[in-house]
């Protein structure tokens, strides 16, 4: 592992749909334990980035790497193992489980403890070690009332949050967030804000946040990337950045 | 040239009729989203209706083609729209592939129940079959030919002509390019797809007419033969453009006929490769066609999660219920196995012996489908695998059928593995076409080989061999054969259920509930694939032994393709998500068929009819109509449990909003 290294390096990365170039040449670090903001008006590419670096797009051009390993070729799975989580912004969640469930499937994913000859013996019950973390990991989140309400019963603002908890529990260094907040309340948002900030703190992950609701970002981020059109235009402090006129024109044109 | 003309030129009339319902099923496919197996069951409907209409009512030709194709196979068609279709949901491609393969496996079945007579072809329509009216290449085309032809192409000019000039047509155009649209258009969507339905059955009752008169009666399997050929040529087009599906479909039919002229007769290239050209077809487009790999896939902005499943009924009683539940459970196994070795009487014995086999084959459907969450219709052909393994092993190496079943076992999962790592990218429509494609190889192979699969009357103990071997252990006049069946599927059952409890089966549910995140959260989606096709195929090859052993013959009709659809539905039916779902299909199924066996023979199909229309509430209810029913009749008693003991409370609740109505909103304030 590098010692010094930026923990994901993007370089030039670029992804066209067709002939919509949905990412171009987009170069920026996140440092481990550094929490960055990357905004940009609807369309921007923001998605698709992340996308790119987890895996379920290929970039056409440009690398990514992660912890100073390039992640070409490497199917999704593979680098979520490497230590990258992930929410959607289209809540992706298995419809049948209950939140506990999502948690320790979670948690068996990430420890690679799963072997058939295992559940065959019948000694694949989540031991105490793995009940005290999916336990840890829903209060921290705030989901400890729900663990044994399946998900299909939960509104949108609450599978955000299983979501969320689904990303932490595999122990990610690197959290990419899509727009952890839409759905929730003001309050919810608030606490999320929360959170957060405690993961990226006292856990040092790393977290890369694309919101909409710039209260949060400003909250939570120590340095933001904007995006328009699939370019990065601004790259900076979050107030830096928010007074950057290219920004000004481009992010908050329709409301200036 | 000439002869090779000579060759070609008699496929023409077959690959019209094909051309006729491929074009249904691209127009279908197109514009409503369903990709409808039942054109065959359609087709053969209105080839009966016609027949009947002629041969026992006496009607007129004309008449009853009037009545037969251009009446009733649109109404059927709309039918089918108004009442199944239009009310699943579009997103719901499940629902969509089963309702439509218990409507294949449903009708043809129901039809035999109320005609049960046997009809002579009908006649040919317009042209008169005994003469020759032209040859073309030294090939005499006589009046069947001329008809399918002449007709087939009439129909399909007459539809080109609507679709590019009538502004119905104009619609359908549009329907065909993008569903969506149509269905945005809110005014006309539900008229253009009910319109669709229309023509896309009459034309399967068409081409249905037009090759009855090809054989010499009229019977469900010509009509089988047609749609997997329409299949293949629906597929070449990536179920995209009608004119490619028509021109495809015609290759098929003449590049059958020609293999069929310059292949000897006797080779193994021309018993078994030919009759699965089709699927060779099929399963070529499926993996070279970069078209057939998006099939299903989400790229439509309106597409949303499935509605999840209800929560399973062992998982909404109070625990007072389940502990009565399960002692209840406890008690009729019990009775169960006493009665099976005391007053049960020989033939019954043999019936419930046979559903233990069958459940262990349906554990398989239970294994793929209800937690694997893949539709796969090949499971009678891996059943057969597994069976004819251990046949052959203990014909020829004298080896015990309880350890060929061992090996039979290994080798269908490895047959199903290669099936999975071929399917890799294939998902919904495209995974059920290639199993259904893989099954009918099969078919094909161990039914045409007299070595591989005995021949007509199936393959029996030879060489002086007892599959009942070793010390009488499986013979099937003793209770030893039950105790043998019976604790094989106990074991496989407590398998499944500690796969389905362990990690496994939880990386499986994470499978099933969205493959995006589960990749995201690190969980290899093609190990887990080829993991479960190879313990679903394991479970099949087992269960189709005990099956063999059970009957004393190992029968290739018994494994046919025809029967992986009707395992489908009739696990779909009792409930595919649970253990218990299986086995009641199995006992279901055999003491059905027992009953009927009572009665006239014509009778003997309606338990397909019984599980086709239990199948098609799969889109109502997904977890079974069964395990539907549980749900209500506990929820009914729960009152008198609560009263009995007091602060007991339901595990989990069911109440609260849905996921999908706040996902839809949230895209819609995206869109
Ligand atoms: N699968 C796809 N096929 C074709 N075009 C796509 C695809 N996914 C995204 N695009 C296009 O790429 C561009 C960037 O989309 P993306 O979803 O990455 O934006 P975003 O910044 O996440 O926007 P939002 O804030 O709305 O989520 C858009 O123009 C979009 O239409
Ligand atoms: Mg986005």
């Amino acid at each position: 592992m590098a010692e010094q290294g930026p923990l994901l390096a993007l370089r030039g990365v670029a992804k066209a749909f067709g002939g919509v170039n949905a990412v171009q040449d987009i170069t920026f670090d996140v440092q481990a334990g550094e929490s960055v903001g990357l905004v940009g008006p609807n369309g921007a590419g923001k998605t698709t980035l992340f996308n790119c670096v987890c895996g379920q797009l290929k970039n056409d051009r440009g690398s990514i790497e992660f912890e100073g390993r390039s992640l070409r070729g490497l199917p999704t799975y593979k680098r979520a193992r490497m230590g990258i989580g992930r929410t959607y912004q289209r809540a992706e969640v298995f419809a049948d489980m209950t939140v506990r469930d999502h948690l320790m499937v979670a948690e068996r994913a990430r420890s690679r403890a799963g072997r058939l000859w295992k559940d065959l013996c019948n000694m694949s019950r989540p031991t105490d070690e793995e009940c005290e973390k999916v336990e840890g990991t829903m209060a921290l989140v705030g989901l400890t009332e729900l663990a044994d309400t399946p998900v299909s019963a939960l509104g949108l603002g609450n599978c955000r949050l299983v979501e969320l908890a689904r990303a932490l529990a595999g122990e990610p260094r690197l959290l990419l967030a899509d727009e952890p907040s839409s759905g929730l309340d003001e309050h919810e948002t608030a606490d999320l804000a929360a959170v957060l900030r405690i993961i990226q703190r006292d856990r040092g992950t790393a977290v890369l946040l694309v919101e909409h609701d710039l209260g949060i970002v400003a909250e939570v981020v120590d340095r933001a990337v904007v995006m328009d059109l699939g370019s990065k235009i601004a790259e900076g402090s979050f107030e830096e950045v928010m007074e950057d006129p290219v920004v000004r024109h481009a992010y908050l044109g329709q409301s200036v | 040239m000439e002869q090779f003309l000579g060759f070609a030129v008699p496929g023409i009339p077959y690959g019209c009729t094909y051309a006729l319902v491929a074009v249904a099923l691209v127009l279908t496919y197109r514009a409503t989203g369903v990709f409808n197996f039942a054109f065959a069951a359609q087709a053969y409907v209105a080839a009966l209706l016609f027949t009947a209409l002629i041969q026992s009512a006496h009607l007129s030709e004309w008449l009853a083609f009037v009545i037969a194709v251009v009446v009733v196979s649109p109404l059927l068609g709309l039918a089918f729209d108004r009442l199944l279709f239009s009310r699943i949901p579009n997103s719901n491609n499940m629902a969509k592939l089963v309702t439509s393969i218990s409507l294949l496996v449903g009708i043809p079945a129901l039809m035999q129940v109320f005609i049960p007579q046997n009809y002579y072809a009908p006649p040919s329509i317009v042209f008169n079959p005994n003469t020759v009216y032209f040859t073309l290449a030294g090939a005499p085309l006589n009046g069947l030919d001329m008809s399918a032809i002449v007709f087939t192409a009439l129909v399909l000019f007459a539809m080109g002509v609507m679709m590019r000039l009538t502004p119905l047509g104009l619609q359908m155009r549009g329907a065909v390019e993008s569903r969506r649209l149509v269905q945005l258009d809110g005014v006309n969507a539900g008229g253009v797809v009910a319109v669709a339905w229309m023509i896309s059955s009459f034309l399967a009752g068409f081409a249905g007419i037009l090759l009855a008169p090809n054989f010499s009666q009229v019977q469900a399997q010509p009509f089988l033969t047609l749609m997997v050929a329409a299949i293949a040529a629906a597929a070449c087009a990536a179920f995209r453009s009608m004119a490619v599906a028509a021109v495809a479909a015609v290759l098929i039919g003449v590049a059958t006929f020609t293999l069929q002229g310059y292949l000897p007769t006797q080779s193994f290239l021309f018993t078994s490769i030919l009759p699965s050209l089709p699927f060779l077809v099929l399963v070529g487009a499926l993996l070279f066609h970069p078209g057939m790999r998006k099939l299903d896939q989400a790229t439509d902005p309106l597409a949303s999660v499935d509605p999840p499943l209800p929560p399973l009924a062992a998982a909404v009683r109070t625990p007072a219920m389940g502990r009565v539940i399960s002692v209840l459970w406890y008690v009729v196994l019990g009775l169960f196995i006493v009665s099976m070795l005391t007053w049960i009487p020989r033939d019954w014995e043999s019936v419930l012996n046979q559903g233990l086999a069958f459940s262990t084959l349906f554990l398989s459907i239970t294994l793929i489908t209800g937690m694997g969450g893949q539709l796969s219709l090949a499971q009678a052909g891996l059943a057969g695998v597994g069976a004819f393994t251990a046949a052959q092993l203990a014909n020829h190496l004298g080896l015990p059928m309880m350890a060929g079943m061992v090996v039979g076992a290994a080798f269908a999962a490895a047959v199903a593995v290669l099936l999975a790592v071929l399917s890799l990218r294939l998902r919904g429509l495209g995974l059920a076409l290639m199993t259904l494609g893989a099954a009918l190889v099969f078919d094909n192979i161990i039914q045409s080989s007299q070595t591989l699969g005995g021949g007509s009357g199936g393959l029996g103990p030879m060489n002086n061999v007892d599959w009942g071997s070793p010390f009488g252990l499986l013979n099937p006049n003793g209770h030893a054969l039950f105790l043998a069946t019976f604790s094989v599927l106990v074991v496989v059952t407590l398998a499944i259920l500690m796969i389905r409890r362990g990690t496994v089966g939880r990386l499986l549910g994470a499978m099933r509930g969205s493959e995006t995140a589960a990749a995201g959260i690190g969980i290899n989606l093609t190990w887990q694939r080829i993991l479960i096709f190879a313990l679903s195929g394991a479970v099949a090859g087992i269960g189709g032994t005990l099956l063999v052993i059970q009957q004393g013959v190992a029968n290739p009709q018994q494994f046919n393709y025809v029967f992986s659809l009707a395992f489908v539905v009739i696990v779909v039916t009792t409930g595919v998500t649970t253990v218990e779902g299986a086995i009641q299909g199995a006992f279901g199924y055999v003491i059905i068929q027992k009953l009927l066996g009572y009665a006239p023979a014509q009778f003997a199909n309606l338990t397909f009819v019984l599980f086709a229309f239990g199948a098609l509430t799969y889109a109502q209810h997904p977890e079974g109509i069964l395990e539907f029913q549980k749900r209500r009749s506990m929820q009914r008693f729960e009152p008198l449990f609560e009263r009995l003991f007091p602060g007991s409370q339901p595990d989990a609740g069911s109440q609260g909003e849905p996921l999908i109505a706040g996902g839809l909103s949230e895209e819609a304030v995206r869109g």
